[in-house]
């Protein structure tokens, strides 16, 4: 089983999802440089956090033309799985991988803080180890968290239990306080909360790890 | 060449004259545009640079002082670290004159070879009472969050001061920290006859010409038009050049870099050339630019971002420019390196500039002259019998809370990423920040620190407190203190009341460094800070890191459990001089510092670190502005998910009560710890000899403060709590 790690330009939390995977989870992981057009052998890639090309255009904006993401499309397609954090989910937006878009947060301010989620889907490859209804303490650090999608996309969303993960109390604005949603095959995860950041106790918490050992859990019983 | 030139530049009638002997002719256009910035005090300190030789460079931990930063030796590792200011580019432009001042510190970081790991900002503004101080305050966090949220180094910690003399002439010291393995580590020097001078990173353009030589080293004046002066920051392209630098550093290729800072061109070429005792010639043509028809002196003077001259092995330029081409940035050679200490620019093929290398480098020395200011000896006596006590001590402790100087910064370090990395151990908000080495057991702790008030009020003395502080800070979170940089914010240094200060505070600083054993190893002065209403307080920002042996013995500032038992090491006199508790209730600066003792200094930082290292203590932190209830508050309220409150029922000492609960007596340490601690506690405190008592205990939901069987404090948490969180962010949305 292994991990990918793609690295855009102005992506800055690579190295700290290839730290998780390698030093907390021990399983094998590479860097993706986003020109990359082969993702062979690898049976999850994660989009990390970060300020692709400076986001200086819309967040994810620019990154989603990167030959990666074609590449990337297709992997989704024939089951592999994705998780998109922060940056990595507007990307996934932006890619049309995952439905919504992202605004300003409600406040105008980048926010970074710990927040508190709840595992609203547990019958995820990305969840599958927590409890309906966990409550995960997870920060999170963006300028443009602030989901959207029309109320149609929304309704659909829920009815299809695409919202895995929502906000406690919604720090940004997100419509229905979303954190995550999934595809509707269910195996391209977008959040917005830091799970590399929260999977060790010296750190504050260790819920994020279980996104990875679900994952890791997941792919072993699909063998 | 005409006076007007030269003075434009800034430069004094008998610079020129020196700079005609040291040519033997009549310098060039380019030239003189090149003396004029390595002889600004920005470059070249000609007038501190006498004082500053006294600054001691080693300590306990093996010291390493490079060309653009300095550091410390830990095991294996090098921790390299340094801080710089950008104040006058903020005050003119905050958000671009912030952010470029976090990207031209970072890249004298990981131009040493070091990954940065962590950014820590020390900032003065006027008070926020006037709408250009909240314009400044939210521009300049806005271009701290911009530039380091995107090149994803945490912030992780600093502090924010505000008063008066701030107005006019804002300070904005960014300190950058990081980490290499210590035999990876470049200086920043040219030499080997024949190798490569290559460019790398963003175009040259007009952004910042005369930057360092107009804005760093004058005064301000009302009305003038700065704006072009200041540069234009893009953390995208920096974010890659940190990568691509690293990445190419790795190759073993590159012999020395240097950031392409203040005075750009000028400087990463005389002073490469000058540390590599090396010559270095280049061709402007060859220089990429992003603008068309640019004057040779524009080139070499200019300011722009994000760029950086590299001395690369002769035959690995094209190894080199590939990874740089990789991350989408320049890479071309424009130049070799000499053997005759000659730096020597051409413009198509034409000599412009042929200077020697140590000759641009070797600014001249002036011996300053210093003057006590007047103001010292009417301000230092304070009658304190002619201040009335006040009838409402809750009343007191609430306002001081909610004051700017001491509410908690939560508005700002929200906006900052202080996570990422995934090494912030200690979140902001506690007496350091700490952040992890990966791969090792060890954590760097740091923090910056200066009351400025007590520098003006006694300039060595303060600054002694400064150095003091830092290191209590550091002690508190369960590190040793280890090394400083200090960031010198002064006045204009040709009058001699100013230079007094100056002068003053170097020798607090060596002072209390020599007496605590930490090195200064890095460091930036920047004079001239004034407006037309007068000189900025002297504020020798001082930043500290030290050094963690056992992250699991990380301590914080809140306290952690009921009924533990709260402990006050140290003394508290009858000092009010130059408090918060004077300025916030009466307006009143006045006084003396508060003494400082620097052997009991000692006595209660060994305890400390001692009885953390043992394991036997819950929570320590340093009482400083606002006194002993200020702290106590502190140390209840700032977790805010789990607030413990506490009875504080013995305060051993026969003084006015606001002294007593505000008054800024040094080297005091509130700790506490479970009560089969306490003994032990109380052993290692006779041990050290440091002052020792058992002052209250943890619990319930309000902070009490009794004494002698008067209650003086009596507030619940969620009271403290609201007047302290949310009294800055208010204060900035006011119209």
């Amino acid at each position: 089983m292994k991990f990918g790690v793609v690295v855009f330009p102005g992506s800055n939390c690579d190295r700290d999802c290839y730290y998780v995977i390698k030093d907390i989870l021990r399983k094998p992981v590479s860097y993706i440089w986003h020109k990359e057009t082969d993702l062979n052998g690898f049976d999850c890639v994660i989009l990390p956090g970060g300020f692709s090309h400076g986001d200086y255009l819309r967040a994810g904006a620019i990154a989603r033309f990167s030959p990666v993401m074609n590449t990337i499309a297709d992997f989704a397609d024939k089951g592999g799985v994705v998780i998109g954090i922060c940056n990595g989910f507007q990307i996934l937006l932006e890619a049309g991988l995952l439905p919504g878009a992202m605004l300003r947060n409600k406040g105008l301010h980048f926010i970074c803080r710990y927040e508190y989620i709840k595992v609203e889907n547990s019958d995820t490859p990305f969840t599958g180890i927590y409890k309906m209804g966990q409550i995960l303490r997870m920060p999170i650090a963006h300028n443009d968290g602030n989901y959207y999608l029309d109320d149609e996309g929304v309704a659909d969303l829920e009815k299809n239990k695409q919202v895995v993960f929502r906000y406690l109390s919604n720090p940004n604005g997100s419509v229905n306080n979303i954190a995550g949603i999934v595809n509707k095959k269910g195996n391209i995860l977008g959040m917005m909360p830091h799970p590399e950041r929260s999977s060790e106790t010296a750190l504050g918490s260790k819920d994020g790890l279980y996104i990875f050992e679900s994952m890791v859990k997941w792919l072993e019983n699909k063998r | 060449m005409k006076t007007e030139i030269y003075k434009s530049l800034g430069l004094t009638d008998e610079e020129y004259k020196k700079i005609v002997s040291v040519l033997k002719r009549e310098p060039t256009p380019t030239e003189i545009a090149m003396f004029s910035v390595e002889w600004s005090e920005h470059c070249g300190y000609p007038r501190s640079r006498s004082l500053l030789k006294l600054l001691p460079k080693t300590g306990k931990y093996q010291t390493l002082i490079g060309e653009d930063s300095g550091g410390i030796i830990v095991d294996d590792l090098a921790i390299v670290f340094k801080m710089e200011s950008h104040n006058h580019p903020s005050q003119v432009e905050p958000k671009q004159g912030a952010a470029t001042g976090i990207g031209g510190i970072i890249r004298d970081i990981f131009t040493a070879g070091a990954r940065p790991v962590a950014l820590l900002d020390s900032l003065r503004f006027g008070p926020l009472t006037k709408s250009y101080n909240r314009y400044l305050m939210k521009g300049v966090v806005d271009g701290i969050a911009f530039y380091g949220n995107c090149v994803g180094i945490p912030t992780v910690g600093g502090e924010i001061y505000f008063d008066e003399s701030y107005t006019g002439n804002c300070l904005v010291n960014a300190m950058c920290i990081g980490v290499a393995k210590k035999d990876a580590l470049v200086r920043a020097r040219a030499y080997g006859l024949g190798n490569a001078i290559m460019y790398v990173g963003a175009s040259t353009g007009r952004d910042g010409i005369g930057g360092c030589s107009v804005l760093a080293s004058r005064e301000f004046s009302e009305g003038e038009e700065k704006r072009p002066s200041v540069q234009i920051g893009d953390p995208f392209t920096e974010k890659c050049l940190i990568e691509a630098t690293l990445e190419a550093l790795a190759t073993g290729h590159i012999l020395g870099i240097k950031d392409m800072g203040a005075a750009g061109l000028t400087c990463s070429t005389s002073e490469m050339a000058s540390a590599g005792n090396a010559g270095i010639e280049i061709e402007l043509q060859l220089v990429p630019k992003r603008e068309a028809g640019m004057e040779p002196w524009e080139v070499m003077m200019s300011e722009s971002q994000e760029r950086m001259l590299a001395c690369v092995k002769e035959g690995k330029e094209d190894e080199v420019k590939l990874i740089f081409t990789k991350w989408g940035l320049n890479a071309v050679v424009v130049g070799r390196v000499s053997d005759d200490g000659i730096v020597r620019i051409k413009d198509k093929g034409n000599i412009i500039a042929e200077i020697e290398a140590h000759a641009l480098t070797q600014a001249p020395i002036y011996e300053m002259s210093s003057k006590e200011p007047d103001y010292i000896n009417s301000l230092n006596h304070l009658d304190i019998n002619s201040i009335a006590e006040p009838k409402d001590y809750n009343k007191v402790l609430l306002k001081l809370l909610g004051s700017p100087s001491l509410a908690t910064k939560e508005w700002v370090y929200e906006q900052y990423d202080h996570m990422v990395g995934t090494n912030t151990i200690a979140l902001p908000g506690s007496d350091a920040a700490v952040i992890r080495l990966k791969e090792t057991n060890k954590a760097i702790a740091a923090t910056t620190d200066c009351n400025s008030r007590y520098c003006y009020l006694n300039p060595k003395r303060g600054a002694e407190i400064a150095v003091a502080e830092a290191a209590r800070n550091l002690v508190c979170s369960g590190a040793e203190p280890a090394a400083v940089t200090d960031c010198l914010n002064f006045g204009n240094p040709e009058k001699p009341d100013r230079f007094w200060q100056f002068k003053g505070c170097i020798e607090g600083i060596v002072n209390a460094c020599i007496s605590l054993h930490i090195p200064v190893v890095s460091g930036n002065v920047s004079f001239y800070n004034e407006s037309p209403k007068g000189p900025i307080y002297p504020t020798p920002a001082i930043g500290m890191i030290g050094i963690i042996d056992d992250i699991d013995k990380t301590c914080t500032q809140y306290f952690k459990k009921e009924k533990d038992i709260i402990i006050l090491l140290g003394i508290c006199k009858e000092e009010l001089g130059g408090s918060e508790y004077l300025k916030e209730i009466y307006g009143l600066i006045k006084g003396n510092a508060p003494e400082l003792d620097l052997e009991l200094e000692k006595s209660v930082q060994c305890t400390v670190k001692e009885a953390i290292k043992e394991g036997l203590v819950s929570s320590a932190h340093d009482c400083s502005e606002g006194g002993l209830a200020v702290a106590l508050a502190e140390c209840c309220i700032s977790n805010r998910g789990k607030m413990i409150g506490a009875t504080i029922y013995n305060l051993p000492f026969n003084l006015r009560k606001d002294a007593l609960l505000f008054g800024e007596s040094q080297s005091r340490v509130i700790i506490s710890c479970g009560k089969e601690s306490f003994d032990k506690i109380a052993d290692i405190a006779k041990k050290n000899k440091a002052p020792f008592c058992a002052i209250g205990e943890c619990g319930g939901n309000d902070l009490k403060v009794v004494n002698n069987g008067e209650e003086l404090i009596s507030l619940l948490l969620e009271k403290l709590y609201a007047e302290w969180a949310h009294s800055l962010e208010k204060k900035l949305q006011e119209r």
